[in-house]
């Protein structure tokens, strides 16, 4: 990796509290300064409790058992709530799925956005213009009037690009978005990975993109992490994952993606089953249930991570082999 | 223009558009009017005069609403018992509404045994009924104004917890207070800029039915012997002393017990109509 690291997570374990389940297994990433990486994988596979786990944010009655999550030279699992809070919204910052419900309905807009500034030092002259300046930069039209409205009179493209300046206000070095296109037209679903990618590039912001799609991140991230049942099991850069998939899984991903090029009367390959919750997984490979190259050993070892210069996989029998 | 327009449609634009809620205003507005006006001694008659002459006089231009059996002018008694009323009820329930309010936002917020306690120990309340409780707190503390309304607000303070939690445990998953916790808010800020405003509208609808219901329990307390002393006058107190008088001079029983209804109805329908005038969901233009 060329740029210096921003965070590194290492080892992250996640589980329950009571009656421990697993739910996050040995997760290990990086992010460098200034870029982009995705966390690709389906409902329950662990993204988001990994990156709640960044910000000390996970629900009640789940804990992280072990690893690390190093931010810039500290370790943010070992820091006070006190000392977390100042770093979120400051340094590292969220946006959501659902714009929908992701702004306080009895508050004017002006008055929330200087509620994020007001939260981390105070507010003086220039407030209000630094957020005049971002709603600008986020595309809001008549941003005066805008300030004095109040969340409903704004669509939800609208209301994620005020979230979107709600994070930024305060250039965090590390942007983490939770599948903030989901709940928006394909249209506008374009409009905001544009916006986006642009303002990160401005900002040289490093970011976190999860989701369950894999053609949003194609054209917007650097690196690419799959997960599956609370493990990675491939990691790359995004031409590499795209071109070579290793893992049997990334494969069967990619190949149920549309594609510009194919016959129309194609019909989209899907992997058969359901995903296995990754308390179940145990002592096997969590996809060899569901893999046509899975032989005996995959049910009863777990594939280690091989690490091959910029990118891993933890599969016995990887596309392409060894 | 148009920016300026929709700053000033605030809550008050509503509620004015609401037929119960004006109504209502305007009652409570009248006997808080009556209420004030025997507070600077505007009375016709000082309400413990006792006029030996005019005893049992039915409603004339000299007595309005007549004359109780001790000779003392029950229009000036109302007014005057209409304060006491209100001085009680209002007490009390700002007492309950500061008490209760504060314990069930952190209830909700703050949960696991802090919240188990809070509600556990308004579950207890809950458990008797309303007017034994204040009964057995009056009882055990004294008859002066403010041991009634102590008692009261007791009474009172949780149903405010519950009001208040409830809506709290809805607001605090809303994910604008996932964000808010996201973005780095003291746990503080959450509670005083975004989810008191959001809990906000029941809780104002339940001060102004509670106040109504206040004044019902004062009334309850008077009437029997628990309350106001004789010869203050109280609403509930005179409608209790006219029992006997009913059949021959129901202008002693009828017009304190019109007050009752007048303050009870009207603090009824401003309730109503704040419930319509804070609801968004309600207000649809």
């Amino acid at each position: 990796m060329t740029q210096p690291l921003l965070l590194s997570v290492k080892d992250l374990g996640i589980s329950t509290v009571q009656d421990p389940r697993t739910l996050v297994n040995q997760v290990s990433f990086d992010i460098g300064l200034g870029e982009a990486v995705g966390v690709v994988g389906e409902s329950g596979s662990g993204k988001t409790l990994s990156a709640l786990s960044i910000l000390g944010l996970l629900p009640r009655g789940v804990e992280v058992v072990s690893g690390s999550v190093t931010f810039k030279d500290k370790n943010l699992l070992t820091l006070n709530n006190e000392e977390l809070r100042k770093i979120r919204g400051n340094e590292i910052a969220m946006i959501y799925q659902d714009p929908m419900t992701a702004l306080n309905p009895v508050m004017k807009l002006g008055k929330q956005l200087l509620e994020v500034i007001a939260s981390h030092g105070g507010i003086n002259e220039s407030s209000q213009n630094q957020v005049r300046a971002l709603l600008s930069e986020v595309g809001i039209p008549d941003v005066n009037r805008a300030m004095e409205s109040y969340p409903h009179e704004f669509s939800g493209g609208m209301r994620q690009r005020i979230m979107i300046a709600m994070a930024l206000l305060l250039s965090p070095q590390l942007l983490i978005a939770d599948e903030p296109t989901t709940a928006l037209d394909v249209t506008i679903q374009q409009q905001i990975l544009a916006l986006v990618s642009e303002a990160r590039k401005k900002r040289n912001m490093s970011m976190l993109w999860i989701t369950h799609d894999l053609g949003v991140v194609a054209n917007l991230v650097d690196r690419l992490n799959v997960m599956y049942a609370g493990r990675i099991v491939e990691s790359g850069t995004v031409e590499e994952i795209f071109r070579k998939p290793k893992h049997p899984y990334t494969a069967g991903l990619l190949s149920s993606l549309p594609t510009s090029t194919g016959t129309n009367r194609e019909r989209l390959t899907s992997i058969s089953g359901v995903p296995e919750k990754p308390w179940l997984v145990g002592n096997s490979c969590g996809f060899a249930a569901r893999c046509s190259r899975a032989q005996a050993r995959c049910h009863s070892e777990v594939p280690p991570t091989v690490i091959t210069d910029n990118s891993s996989v933890a599969c016995f029998f990887p596309l392409g082999g060894n | 223009m148009k920016n300026k327009e929709i700053k000033t449609k605030g809550a008050l634009h509503y509620y004015l558009q609401s037929t119960s809620g004006v109504v209502g205003a305007v009652l409570v507005l009248i006997m808080v009017i009556v209420a004030v006006c025997s507070i600077f001694g505007i009375t016709p008659y000082d309400p413990v005069e006792q006029h030996i002459d005019n005893i049992l006089q039915g409603p004339s231009a000299h007595f309005w609403f007549g004359t109780d059996d001790f000779g003392r002018d029950v229009f000036s008694r109302t007014l005057e018992g209409m304060r006491r009323s209100l001085t009680v009820s209002i007490t009390a329930v700002s007492l309950a509404t500061i008490l209760g309010v504060t314990f069930g936002i952190l209830a909700g917020y703050v949960g696991k045994w802090f919240d188990q306690l809070v509600t556990r120990v308004s579950d207890v309340f809950f458990a008797f009924p309303a007017i034994l409780l204040a009964l057995a707190i009056v009882a055990s503390l004294g008859n002066a104004w403010y041991d009634t309304a102590l008692a009261i607000g007791v009474v009172y303070t949780p149903i405010f917890i519950r009001v208040a939690r409830g809506p709290v445990l809805t607001v605090k998953e809303m994910d604008y207070i996932k964000i808010s916790r996201v973005l780095g808010f003291s746990s503080f800020r959450i509670l005083r800029k975004h989810i008191f405003p959001n809990v906000f509208a029941p809780i104002v609808v339940q001060i102004a039915l509670s106040l109504s219901w206040a004044i019902l329990t004062e009334s309850g307390l008077s009437f029997l012997g628990l309350g106001t002393q004789p010869p203050t006058p109280s609403l509930g107190l005179m409608v209790s002393d006219a029992q006997p008088l009913a059949a021959f001079a129901w202008w002693t029983l009828v017009f304190p017990s019109l007050f009752i209804t007048i303050v009870v109805v009207g603090l009824n329908l401003v309730g109503d109509g704040l419930r319509d005038a804070l609801d968004p969901a309600r207000r649809s233009s």
